[in-house]
Order: C-alpha cells, then sequence, then structure tokens
C-alpha cells in the first residue's frame, strides 16, 4: 500500500428507520462507537472528526458527539451540503489526511426524520394587505405552486422526464419497475427502514405525490447514522495484519457542485456535476465503469436513479433505459445498482447517507455483506447528490490479499 | 378597470404580455432573477431580453401532493422558448398524463390571481396548450 493512499479502517450504520427512543448524538454516537471498534481503535487514534446533520439548524454535531464518547480536543469540522453532506464529511476527513494534518480522521453523519413530510415547498408566506414586490424575482406572492414546484418529488419527477425527452424509452412503468427493483432488494439488508418487496402493482396504484412519482418511489424519511474511520496508507502499515486485511482503499474521492448551463436555474441540472464526478472519479481510480462490481448511486427518487447510470457512465450515453431493460442493474446482473435497497427502501437519513452508501460497498468488498453478497466484488462506487448543488462520488477497493 | 401588478418581475403586463429576461451583455446567459454577477462568465453587465411567448414542453409533473394551501393536482413543467428554458405551471388542461404530453407545442397565458385592499390585482402566468 502506498503512503499516498487513504483507507477505510472502519465503518459501521445504524440501523435505519425509527428510533423514537434515541435522539440524534445517541444514534451518532452508536455509529461512531461502532466504526471506531470495526476499525480496532479508539477515540484517542483521531486526530480530525467531521460531522454533518442537515436539519440540525447549526448545532455543532461532532462536539455534541465527542462529549459522548472521547473529548480529545482534536479539531472538528461540522459541515453540511444537503444531501451530500455524509460524502462531504467523508471527504474533509481525507483532505486532512491527505493534508497530512492527520493520519487518522472520523466522518460522522447523522439525521432523525422519522414521520417527516415534505422536505422542502411551501414556501408561501401569504402576502400582506397589499401587494409588494419581494425577494430576486420581484414576487408578491410565494410562488411554489403557482410557478411550477418546490417540492422534491416533483424537481426529480422533471429530472427523469426531461431524460425521458431528450432520449425516449421511459413512462410511469418503467420508473416504477426501478423501485420494484430496489425493494426487492432491500428484502435482504435487515438494516433497511423498509424490506417488504413490493409488486409492480402495489407500487403504480399506492398514492401519486408527484407523478410519475408514486409513495414507494420516493426516498424514505427516517432516522440513522452513519460513521467511517480514515487511515493513511503509511500510518495503516503500522497497524495488525487483521486490520490492513479488512481496511478498504479509497481509491477516488471527489466532490463537485453544477457548473453554470442553460436552464439550470429552471430545473436543477443534476447530470453535469454527476457526470463530471465521476469522469474524476475514474481517472483518479485508474478504472473505467467496466471494472465495477457495484453501484450504490443516490435514488432519492425512482426518477433520478435512471438519469444516473447514464450519468455515472455505466451505460453508453443515452442508454439508461436499455442498461435497465437489460437487467444489468438488479443484484443477479452485469452491475447490480442500489443492493441495499436504496434511498427507497433502505431509507434517506440526509446527513448519514452519503457514509452509508459507502459502508454498503465496503461491507461487500470485505466479503462481510452475508445474503446481500455480490460475490467477489472487488470494486464499487458510491454517489450522492445534494440539490444546491454537490456531488459526491467515492470509489472503493478491497485491499489486495 | 382596477391597477394590476404581475406576480413576479419578469411577467411584462400590456398588450401583449410576456417574460423578460436579465442577459449578460458578455456572454448572453439569461437569468429571470437578479444577479449580482453572471454564473456563466463573471461578468456585470446585463441588459432586458423578451422571452419567446411560445415553447415546448421538455419535463413536467404532476403534483398530487404539496404544501398545505396549494390546490393539487397542478401540472408543473420547463417549457423550451426558443433555446431559454421557462419554469411554469402548465393551466387549462387537464392534469393527468393523457392530456399533457413530453414535446407539447404551448404558448404564455395571463390570469388574474386576487386583488389586495386596495383593489389591485396580481396577475399570473402559465402555459397552455397551444394547437
Ligand atoms: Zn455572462
Amino acid at each position: 500500500m502506498s503512503s499516498d493512499d487513504i483507507w477505510i479502517l472502519g465503518i459501521s450504520m445504524t440501523k435505519f428507520g425509527k428510533h423514537p427512543d434515541l435522539d440524534k448524538v445517541d444514534l451518532a454516537a452508536q455509529a461512531t462507537l461502532a466504526a471506531l471498534a470495526d476499525g480496532g481503535v479508539t477515540m484517542r487514534d483521531i486526530g480530525v472528526v467531521a460531522a454533518g446533520t442537515l436539519m440540525g439548524m447549526g448545532e455543532p454535531i461532532g462536539q455534541m458527539v465527542q462529549k459522548q464518547v472521547g473529548q480529545t480536543g482534536v479539531p472538528v469540522y461540522n459541515v453540511t451540503n444537503a444531501c451530500a453532506t455524509g460524502a462531504t464529511a467523508l471527504r474533509t476527513v481525507i483532505m486532512a489526511i491527505k493534508a497530512g494534518e492527520a493520519d487518522m480522521g472520523l466522518a460522522v453523519g447523522v439525521e432523525k426524520l422519522a414521520g417527516a413530510g415534505l422536505l422542502a415547498g411551501g414556501s408561501r408566506k401569504e402576502a400582506g394587505d397589499t401587494w409588494q414586490p419581494r425577494g430576486r424575482y420581484g414576487a408578491v406572492a410565494p410562488v411554489d405552486g403557482r410557478i411550477g414546484t418546490e417540492i422534491m418529488p416533483g424537481v426529480f419527477a422533471q429530472i427523469g422526464m426531461e431524460y425521458g425527452h431528450r432520449h425516449g424509452g421511459t413512462s410511469f412503468e418503467l420508473f416504477a419497475r426501478i423501485s420494484e427493483k430496489n425493494h426487492a432488494h432491500s428484502t435482504l439488508n435487515p438494516l433497511a427502514a423498509y424490506t417488504k418487496r413490493l409488486t409492480l402493482a402495489e407500487i403504480m396504484d399506492d398514492v401519486m405525490i408527484a407523478y410519475p412519482n408514486t409513495r414507494p418511489m420516493c426516498s424514505a424519511n427516517c432516522d440513522g447514522a452513519a460513521a467511517a474511520v480514515l487511515v493513511s496508507g503509511a500510518k495503516l502499515r503500522t497497524l495488525s495484519i487483521e486490520q490492513q486485511r479488512r481496511a478498504v482503499k479509497v481509491a477516488a474521492s471527489v466532490l463537485t457542485s453544477d457548473p453554470w448551463e442553460e436552464g439550470c436555474q429552471v430545473l436543477p441540472n443534476v447530470n453535469t456535476l454527476t457526470r463530471n464526478a465521476a469522469t474524476q472519479a475514474y481517472e483518479q481510480a485508474g478504472l473505467g465503469p467496466e471494472d465495477l462490481d457495484l453501484v450504490e448511486l443516490h435514488d432519492c427518487f425512482a426518477t433520478a436513479e435512471l438519469v444516473h447510470y447514464d450519468n455515472l457512465m455505466l451505460c453508453e450515453q443515452g442508454g439508461a433505459v436499455d442498461f435497465f431493460e437489460s437487467g444489468a442493474p438488479w443484484r443477479d446482473g452485469r452491475l447490480p445498482v442500489n443492493v441495499s435497497g436504496g434511498l427507497q427502501s433502505k431509507g434517506h437519513p440526509i446527513a448519514a447517507t452519503g457514509i452509508a452508501n459507502v459502508w454498503e460497498v465496503c461491507h461487500h468488498l470485505r466479503g462481510e455483506a452475508g445474503d446481500r453478497q455480490i460475490a467477489d466484488a472487488k470494486v464499487g462506487l458510491a454517489h450522492v447528490i445534494g440539490l444546491g448543488s454537490a456531488c459526491g462520488v467515492h470509489i472503493l477497493e478491497r485491499a489486495a490479499a | 378597470m382596477a391597477e394590476q401588478i404581475p406576480l413576479v418581475d419578469y411577467l411584462v403586463l400590456g398588450d401583449e404580455p410576456h417574460l423578460s429576461a436579465h442577459e449578460c451583455t458578455t456572454c448572453g446567459a439569461r437569468f429571470f432573477d437578479r444577479r449580482n454577477a453572471c454564473a456563466a462568465c463573471g461578468a456585470t453587465g446585463f441588459t432586458t431580453a423578451a422571452i419567446a411567448t411560445r415553447g415546448e414542453v421538455t419535463a413536467f409533473t404532476i403534483v398530487a401532493f404539496a404544501a398545505p394551501g396549494i390546490p393539487v393536482p397542478f401540472v408543473a413543467a420547463v417549457v423550451d422558448c426558443d433555446g431559454t428554458s421557462v419554469r411554469a405551471n402548465l393551466v387549462n388542461v387537464d392534469p393527468d398524463p393523457d392530456h399533457v404530453r413530453l414535446g407539447m407545442p404551448v404558448r404564455l397565458t395571463t390570469f388574474p390571481i386576487g386583488a389586495d385592499a386596495t383593489g389591485t390585482e396580481a396577475i399570473g402566468f402559465g402555459f397552455e396548450p397551444a394547437a
């Protein structure tokens, strides 16, 4: 192992779902202690902490966790980056280790969202007695629902529909079948929030949120946390053979934002920044999509999963529908996608997601994924996207035997 | 006739209602909201550009579940107006997938959304099917 490489030494996620008796700090502490134990280290070994919680209203979640698991005085970076918050925490630690400021660090993300409804939209504060232009659009009244929609199921519905307009082949049923795949995968994941296999009819007949996304085609709001311990290659060489054997190499770690494009201010463009991140990640790793054994991508809605097949270059440009129709992204297909169940069934505790998807990939690379193990997995990719926008891509590689 | 005010300042009322954008004088990028500088090239000079009132639907969703107080269902869409993407609702069309389709030609339309205490009427906009 090269001294310059960064490795995941320990990683963990809590069960996603409803945790009425645990607060956010309990969940984050649980994930942290499990990640430390998984790596065979303690808080005394950690030189830097990055922590995220999106719905935290600026609370110092990293320090709050330290107070439960070990206040060692090391620097803490509290980060938020929409749905890419967890990946941003991970990447912050990776940058600190690369910069030589620490040889081991902890990244943790946590959210309490069970029972939350729509997480955006309704920016309607009804106007006063007289129409008064306000804000950068000079609006005299709230625009959500009057000029398009602000709700995420509706925004991502349009993103999937736009792909269909450009390349053809999409339909309500196609999007529902993507969801059917992920719900089927979830039955093998004991940490998923929902593990019920749903039939295509059950998915299509469920409550419509924003056509073509019905309720089971939307990411599930839930509670959960995930944490990872990262280590430099130089430090890892000083650790035990067993620690070295289970360590997973971070072959690429990339974060991008959305470059300006016509139209991106009207409907977020989640495509270009994902493609840019994937391009950089493949280059960093010296690997291509053909080398991947599994992918965890940001299926915040069924309509989003489709476009990311293309953005991550798992298929030819414009070929996402054919890729899905070929059966490739099913767990027994050529390139399994979201074998965890994805955000639609595993759940989406926002700031935990960008670490939990890395955990899923690591689990397979270590050969520890039990019933849902993808046989002989050597390389995997984890992708998240947060609107605003931020995209994180990590490529993970199994330690050489 | 009661006084009128547009829902947003980029809706221009009058005999030929249309949308207008801030257009970067350096690179031509268009923005509906006020900008400090151009997101495409960084220049700070803007002029006003009238947006075509006809276009084609490039993306849509039918919102069935929204924040309290927002009437549903409604159709939210992106309309390509001669190269400029516009966000708007589709109106005067049944909000179901049998009547709304990708690629459908549409045109701008305006309508009152209510009056304030002084009787001033706010005017909103949407796009409706064009033959
Ligand atoms: Zn410009």
